[in-house]
């Protein structure tokens, strides 16, 4: 084999390598995704019970869960333990009573408009117990809205002065929270995105960027099946 | 080694016999396209602005019609008669076209005039009514008599509505009344979006701290769909959302209802205005 023959084959077989490196990185970018954790009772009942999604919201996620540690996130509870997904599966035609476990401070809505109460079965939320049909727009600390399915849930922030409170994933119950429930009647099977509407990405341009632009953080899917 | 002509390239009347045979197709199918296919162009007839565009895409294809021909009939033309006979000689090409001043010229002349035209065709249309895009601000061609002027605001990744004529009141869903023209007044609280409502025919730019005012007037009552035309973020796919057009005794009690409905919500929203710079635009590290 000539010089230029090896040299135009070296060339070719660097190519084809580079290649299929960035092939496999696009890949593996583009296939990512969150497990999926199913409601607890995913069954579709007709009557007053119904399937339980409890959540918890986080001002970081940790090192425990992520490589970006200090991303605002959700956190779904699967068999008692707290897992780090957006993409929650539920069944059609069913109520579903979701619990929302709230630890992070106040942000506020940029959109006023979101931060009144749409798309549960009675048109309210409970927050530490108390039924209310909206909060004060500045003490939104994120949203669980699903556009699709007219959901807007709008949850208020922890005190800034609040005692205990958690600065990472995990965060324990007896850590300073809000606690947000609400219970939804699934429609027809579907996909639904979900996001969170509030500015909530710190240090990001209007706060919408990293954990707000990444599948996994601060949106996700309702899988209802 | 000298080749002979093929048989069909020393006849004379094959330039007289293709343009006779396109003038022909040309002024069968043009009427033909433009009645049988211009009624069910893009996008229906939703709304004034949405029936220009049908008449728009109808002149177009029109126009195009002529020299689609044009090119497949020369392709069939050339095929049928200069094709190599079967076991015969192969054909050469002849000498080169070169500073034919009557091709050149009708060649300009007749592409000219077709560009000129659609140019003058698309000037007249804009100026009639904007043709259902954004005009800015201040637009150059309002449209005359009673509006009803409606708010769309885009945001990370949802549009929402007021409706500065029932309080200012914001819904997440637009509804317009059918027969009356809607003065739309686009704006965006973060990124630059695009308010797209297909049925009917209208697009504008939503740009943050900008008033964009668009005019439509719905002339059914149907569902349109909404969406957003510009890539605006990874839920830019998801950024959709459905219209109504309705009887305009319906849409007031729907707007009265609403004004009900998003009562407490309504001592929270900032005072109307054409654009706004919400905070929190940044939150803290």
């Amino acid at each position: 084999m000539s010089v230029l023959a090896k040299k135009l084959l070296g060339i070719g077989v660097g190519v084809a390598v580079v290649a299929a490196l960035i092939a496999l990185y696009v890949a593996t970018w583009a296939t990512s995704a969150p497990p999926t954790v199913s409601a607890v009772g995913g069954q579709v009942v007709t009557g007053g019970a119904g399937a339980q999604l409890t959540l918890q919201t986080v001002a970081a996620i940790g090192p425990k869960y992520s490589t970006h540690p200090d991303w605002v996130s959700y956190l779904v509870l699967e068999k008692g333990k707290w897992v780090h997904s957006t993409v929650y599966k539920v069944p059609a035609n069913s109520l579903v009573h979701v619990t929302i476990l709230q630890y992070d401070g106040d942000s506020g809505l940029r959109n006023p408009f979101l931060s009144a109460v749409q798309g549960t079965t009675n048109g309210t939320e409970t927050v530490d117990g108390k039924p209310i049909r909206g909060i004060d727009p500045e003490e939104a600390s994120h949203t669980f809205v699903v556009p699709q399915l007219g959901i807007f849930i709008p949850l208020p922030g922890v005190p800034e002065e609040a005692k205990n409170q958690c600065e990472f994933a995990p965060c324990m119950l007896a850590q300073a929270h809000r606690t947000i429930t609400f219970t939804i009647r699934t429609g027809k099977k579907g996909r639904y995105r979900w996001q969170c509407f509030v500015p909530c990405a710190a240090g990001w341009i209007d706060g919408f960027g990293g954990p707000m632009q990444t599948l996994g953080y601060m949106d996700g899917f309702l899988e209802v099946t | 080694m000298a080749v002979e002509p093929h048989p069909a390239a020393g006849e004379r009347n094959h330039a007289h016999r293709f343009i006779a045979i396109w003038i022909v197709a040309s002024l069968i199918a043009t009427p033909l396209v433009v009645l049988l296919i211009g009624p069910i162009m893009p996008p229906g007839n939703g709304s004034t602005q949405a029936s220009g565009h049908v008449t728009d895409n109808t002149v177009l294809i029109g126009m195009a019609t002529p020299v689609l021909l044009l090119v497949l009939i020369y392709l069939i033309y050339a095929i049928v008669y200069f094709r190599a006979p079967k076991g015969g000689e192969a054909i050469l090409e002849g000498p080169a076209v070169r500073g034919n001043s009557g091709v050149q010229s009708t060649w300009i002349v007749i592409t000219s005039i077709l560009v000129l035209a659609l140019a003058v065709y698309g000037t007249v249309r804009l100026l009639e009514d904007g043709a259902g895009s954004g005009q800015g601000p201040s637009p150059a061609w309002p449209a005359s008599g009673k509006k009803l002027p409606v708010q769309v605001i885009a945001q990370e990744w949802a549009f929402t509505y007021r409706y500065p004529t029932f309080g200012g009141v914001e819904t997440d869903h637009l509804v317009l009344p059918v027969n009356q023209t809607a003065e739309l007044h686009v704006t965006s609280l973060d990124v630059i979006h695009s308010f797209w409502a297909y049925q009917l025919g209208v697009k504008a730019d939503a740009n943050p701290n900008v008033d964009n005012v668009v005019f439509v007037k719905p002339t059914r009552t149907q569902t349109f769909e909404v969406r957003c035309a510009e890539l605006c973020g990874i839920w830019h796919g998801f950024m959709s959302d459905h219209g109504r057009v309705v009887q305009p005794a319906v849409f007031e009690a729907w707007a009265r209802e609403q004004q009900k409905r998003f009562a407490g919500t309504a001592k929270y929203l900032p005072p109307y205005s054409t654009k706004y710079v919400p905070e929190p635009a940044r939150r803290a590290e």
